[in-house]
């Protein structure tokens, strides 16, 4: 025994003793993780969660949360003996006054906005392959939890600086808190201390930000990550992958290496556009005072079509005994978000509810397998990017010699035309694709090689697919749609018969696909030929 | 459940392919050699950062084709860190791509579901804990329990009840009083009509009484944006008219919609934009609401002149400023 | 001709094709609509300044403002905007319009120094007007503030021309142009002229001291290099999104697959 197995041997022997972790480690150091680069995406949501932990914890140790009048007096000359808060100052004196403030600010920036984007690609990918069926239903609603929470932190921590922009943003959001029925001036008052813009918010948002909100996401990502290692993660179909069995990498060693490996490469990557691209340029922006805007006043992109539907909706305000109800607020900022939301969690038990399935599941689905679900998800990408254009629509119309009152009223159709347009042909796509692998299962491949018969006719090549290519063409369930029972074999009538009728529908149209090829079909064709 | 007859069968796990690495030793020493390139990488990266941190002046700049003058402090920390954390990144998965054991392992997944022996014992021993706790038959300790834990739970929400005051009227005054003179933002001097060409605009606050401070607070309420038009260019009933001086009209610059400052005035359509939402209001008629989400109209504040030929309010707005609530009517 | 035979077949050929139809297109696009070359004048004393003005008006501007400046459906009347705004038109390439769109673009002056001085001298006689600044006349350099200029700039300027002096969108297809790369007198006689949807800035309500700071501080920005890093056009959260979804993720993603590749 070498001296480092010896040394190795006593630390190992040391926390065993103490912890009984030996078993429970050797057990762990051997799980499987199937290998795709789909499943890493929500590592980068995971690394850039770290790197927003590390980054903010550099940012907290000289920004101060204050709203207190002071007259900056750092290096940055073009605001000289100008008046802000402390926060703005501070924020100020991070970019120019600390070595690497700057650089750590921006990083800490787009290690947000990649932070969101990832989740959001992630999301996608658990959607579109049907990873959230049972038994990772909880997962997935934690999941759309984490969503909603990163883009308020994201959103609290952009207007900690206290800037033109984000002031602006924090403005319409108590608009929106203000705008809600019966408590709205009673919550809004609350949350600001007082008017609008008080002198408390943003100390209260800062610990929000650094406190509350990672705090609960941490507990949240633990738990979210616990499922997946307990449950096991998912895997693609394919030749000797089945529902009881994970195929993959050990964690130890390729899985940490790689897995560790990718979180230094996506801090790099964090850290080159932190280096190489500028971000929020506060010194720019000024400080902010009421009385003010920029032209070209966004949100950070994950909130961009929150902004694009607020732009588009009809200026609907109703007046009754008194009082106000302002739909043209309500409607785009809290009722269809939370529509979207809403549906969004409970998605899994939708679709249970309309297949019937009750099974656990742990092979994925292919997108074109499952063409309902995938156009439903190509429907509502399409629903965010409208919106998400309307956003932008006074840069599109500067940078494209567009208008924007013609943009508005694009999108104002557009998000009605185009998701159910995009469902569609979606499906429909889905559909053809299906068809296509029949062919290809029952024909072949085309080789684009041309043989002259004797009889001289002219035959295009086909090449048979391998036995594995043709298991992942056909491995997939076709399920039945969930038959109308109206009245069950005793004769008793179906008391939920809106539900059932309802239920075998949406189970009718789920169910449409175009049938898989089945070993009759093959061996059918294979004496044709012969 | 499903319509197919026989499916095709499984062909079970592909043959392993072996990589260049596994099987020449020539290719394995160069893989070998390149991870150890990429860590030797991000070590010239770190060393880049601190020379950075250390030597490089914050206010030196270098010309960089597409990035323009940058800072070069803030280059050489961003650059240096970035190779030092990719070298390491790459380097650790180029091993474990080339040098790693790429062979599939097989694991066995179990039912998520217990065993029914186990389900069964979990049953049994939750009702048996619970007959000690009795919480069933002792329903005199069950309600006051739900009493006491409910009430206790109503304490720290009361402690929040300090977090704001009451909204009451603040929402319907600003410091527009009549006789508030008008003066310029910022700057704060008093105007003249003859100040303004027509066509022109100018940011306006109330002018200060003495000894008062401004804040924030007030400029989110007062902020007012003065317009010069021709006389003629109006289309206003009599009243509204009245509230204007030789031409010059006079809104509440916080939009009625979500309360951003509305001072995009487009001189040749007499229309105001608002940035943020893009609601569009035409001047001529009183700040209406022409396009835009935007349901009222903005504010208008009675102008008049002093006797020293000032600017000032003839009275406070007729109605709130900013964006609606509940209880505006 | 043997030429022609040999390389038609080239695998390069049908690019070339492309290129050579596309450049002739451009060429002869260019060429065609050149402005007109541009006359030259004589120096000329003060009092025939105006008249060469009158001569370049009727010339050029006439056909849409009037013989007499008085104004058509399609141009505005003149009299009475003074030479500032003459200045400000000619001198930045806004006048004479290009096409009948919705505003005038910035674009290479038509007219030279002289010729657009005569004009400015003879609009100038139709009605008092604000009369043009020189460069040197504007003293921003010594006189501006460029501290106050950034926040006369934001309560004034920023809503239109965005808080970078960027630009930003009107209705109907309008916009402020962007401020940046701007002449000192053309940015004065902006503000007192308020041209075409530009609002005018009176004198006494931005003094002609602040009106300095303010051009100071448009330079203090125009010249600041890029604090951070590439500065993305300077217009706020949508390009630093789009590089996120494109550079940012994108890269990430293709990282992704290499790593789950299987080695050869």
């Amino acid at each position: 025994m070498s001296a480092k197995e010896r040394v190795a041997g006593n630390v190992a022997n040391y926390v065993d003793e103490r912890t009984g972790s030996a078993k429970w480690l050797k057990k762990n150091l051997n799980k499987v993780f199937p290998d795709h680069w789909s499943f890493m995406l929500g590592e980068i949501a995971l690394y850039s969660f770290v790197i927003l932990l590390l980054s903010g914890t550099f940012l907290t140790f000289w920004f101060d949360p204050s709203m207190e009048h002071v007259v900056y007096k750092g290096s940055y000359q073009p605001l000289k003996d100008v008046e802000m808060s402390a926060a703005y100052a501070s924020a100020l004196n991070i970019s120019f006054d600390v070595r690497g403030g700057l650089l750590m600010r921006q990083i800490h920036h787009w290690a947000a906005l990649i932070f969101i984007a990832a989740i959001v690609v992630h999301l996608l990918r658990v959607f579109f392959t049907g990873a959230f069926r049972k038994p990772r239903e909880f997962n997935w609603i934690l999941g759309v939890g984490l969503l909603t929470l990163a883009i308020v932190e994201g959103f609290l921590g952009y207007s900690l600086p206290d800037d033109l922009l984000s002031g602006t943003g924090v403005r319409i959001a108590h608009a929106i808190i203000q705008a809600i029925p019966v408590v709205g001036t009673y919550l809004s008052f609350f949350a600001f201390g007082g008017a609008f813009p008080s002198e408390i918010f943003i100390p209260r948002i800062y610990v929000v930000h650094i406190l509350l909100i990672p705090g609960i996401m941490l507990a949240l990502i633990t738990v979210h990550l616990m499922l997946v290692w307990y449950q096991k993660h998912t895997q693609y179909p394919g030749p000797g992958r089945t529902e009881k069995n994970v195929v993959g990498y050990p964690l130890m060693p390729v899985y940490m290496a790689k897995a560790g490996g990718f979180f230094f490469i996506v801090f790099g990557v964090t850290a080159l556009l932190g280096a190489t691209a500028s971000i929020n340029p506060l010194w720019l922006y000024g400080p902010y005072t009421p009385g003010q805007v920029t032209a070209g006043s966004q949100p950070d992109w994950y909130m961009g079509w929150l902004d694009g539907l607020v732009r588009m909706a009809p200026p609907w305000e109703t007046y009754a005994f008194g009082y106000t109800i302002s739909w043209n607020i309500l409607i785009p900022a809290l009722i269809v978000p939370g529509i979207i939301f809403t549906g969004m969690a409970l998605y899994p038990f939708i679709e249970s509810w309309i297949t019937g399935d009750k099974r656990e599941h742990h092979i994925l689905d292919r997108p074109r397998n499952v063409p309902n679900r995938t156009a439903l998800g190509a429907m509502s990408i399409t629903f965010i990017i409208v919106s998400l254009i309307n956003g932008g629509n006074d840069l599109i119309a500067t940078h494209f010699d567009l208008s924007i009152n013609q943009i508005m009223w694009g999108t104002r159709i557009g998000i009605i035309v185009l998701p159910p347009l995009a469902f569609v042909i979606t499906k429909r796509i889905c559909l053809s694709l299906q068809r296509a692998d029949r062919e290809l299962v029952l024909h072949g491949r085309e080789t684009g090689r041309l043989v002259m018969l004797p009889h001289g006719e002219f035959v295009e090549v086909h090449e048979e697919l391998t036995p594995e290519k043709k298991w992942l063409l056909t491995q997939h369930e076709q399920a039945a749609p969930i038959e109308l029972e109206l009245v069950d074999q005793a004769g008793v009538r179906n008391p939920k018969t809106f539900r059932a009728k309802l239920q075998a529908r949406f189970s009718a149209a789920n169910a449409e696909a175009v049938a898989k090829p089945t070993a009759q079909d093959l061996k059918q064709l294979e004496n044709e030929h012969h | 459940m499903s319509n197919e007859l026989a499916p095709l069968s499984d062909p079970g796990l592909p043959a392993h392919v072996h990589r260049k690495a596994d099987i020449d030793p020539v290719a394995e020493k160069r893989a070998e050699q390149q991870v150890a390139v990429l860590f030797a990488i991000s070590a010239f990266g770190t060393l880049l950062f601190i020379y950075s941190y250390l030597f490089i002046d914050t206010e030196s700049f270098v010309f960089i084709p597409v990035m323009g003058n940058t800072n070069a402090h803030q280059l050489g920390l961003g650059m240096g860190l970035a190779i030092a954390l990719l070298g390491i990144g790459f380097g650790a998965v180029h091993w474990a791509k080339t040098l790693m054991s790429d062979t599939e392992v097989i694991a066995e997944r179990h039912e998520m579901r217990s065993e029914d022996a186990d389900r069964d014992a979990f049953v049994a021993s939750v009702k048996e804990r619970s007959e000690v706790a009795g919480l069933g038959r002792r329903s005199l300790i069950k309600r006051t329990l739900g009493l006491s834990v409910g009430l206790v739970g109503i304490s720290p929400i009361l402690l929040l009840g300090d977090l704001g005051p009451l909204p009451g009227k603040s929402l319907e005054e600003t410091n527009w009083r009549r006789g508030t003179r008008l003066v310029t933002d910022p700057g704060d001097r008093p105007i003249k009509p003859a100040d303004l060409e027509v066509g022109a605009v100018a940011q306006v606050l109330p002018e200060l009484r003495p000894g008062q401070k401004r804040t924030l607070n007030d400029i989110a309420k007062d902020a007012v944006l003065l317009i010069r038009l021709r006389t003629e260019e109006f289309q206003l009933d009599a009243e509204r008219l009245s509230w204007t001086y030789e031409g010059i009209i006079a809104f509440s610059k916080i939009c009625s919609h979500m309360g951003c400052a509305v001072a995009l005035y487009e001189q040749t359509t007499k229309h105001l934009l608002c940035p943020c939402h893009q609601s569009t209001f035409d001047v001529t008629r009183a700040a209406k609401v022409i396009f835009g989400p935007s349901a009222r109209p903005l504010p208008q504040l009675a102008i008049t002149v002093d006797a020293d030929g000032n600017l000032m309010a003839q009275k406070p707005f007729n109605e709130a400023v900013g964006p609606s609530y509940w209880e505006r009517s | 001709m043997k030429f022609l035979s040999k390389y038609r077949r080239h695998k390069f050929a049908t690019p070339m094709l492309i290129v050579i139809a596309l450049s002739t297109l451009g060429f002869t696009f260019s060429a065609a609509t050149a402005s007109p070359a541009k006359s030259e004048l004589a120096a000329s004393a003060k009092s025939t300044l105006i008249a060469e003005g009158k001569e370049i008006f009727l010339k050029g501007c006439s056909s849409c403002h009037g013989l007499n400046g008085e104004g058509a459906s399609i141009a505005p009347s003149l009299i009475g905007v003074g030479a500032a705004s003459v200045d400000f038109q000619v001198g930045t390439g806004r006048m004479p319009m290009a096409d009948m769109s919705q505003q005038a673009m910035r674009k290479a002056p038509l007219y030279t120094e002289e010729e657009t001085a005569a004009l400015a001298a003879y609009v100038a006689t139709l009605a008092p007007g604000p009369a043009s600044i020189t460069n040197e006349e504007i003293t921003w350099e010594r006189d501006g503030s460029t501290a106050e200029g950034g926040e006369l700039f934001r309560n004034n300027c920023a809503m239109c021309h965005n808080f970078a002096g960027q630009g930003g969108a009107l209705t109907k297809g309008k916009y402020a142009p962007t401020v940046m790369g701007v002449e000192p007198k053309h940015i004065y006689e902006a503000m007192i002229t308020g041209p075409q949807a530009m609002p005018v800035f009176s004198d006494k309500t931005i003094t002609p001291e602040e009106k300095l700071s303010i051009i100071k501080w448009i330079k203090s920005a125009e010249s600041e290099p890029n604090l951070g890093g590439a500065s993305l056009g300077r217009v706020g959260p949508v390009t630093e999104g789009l590089l996120v979804w494109t550079f940012g993720l994108g890269l990430l993603v293709a990282i992704s697959v290499w790593l789950t590749a299987k080695s050869r």
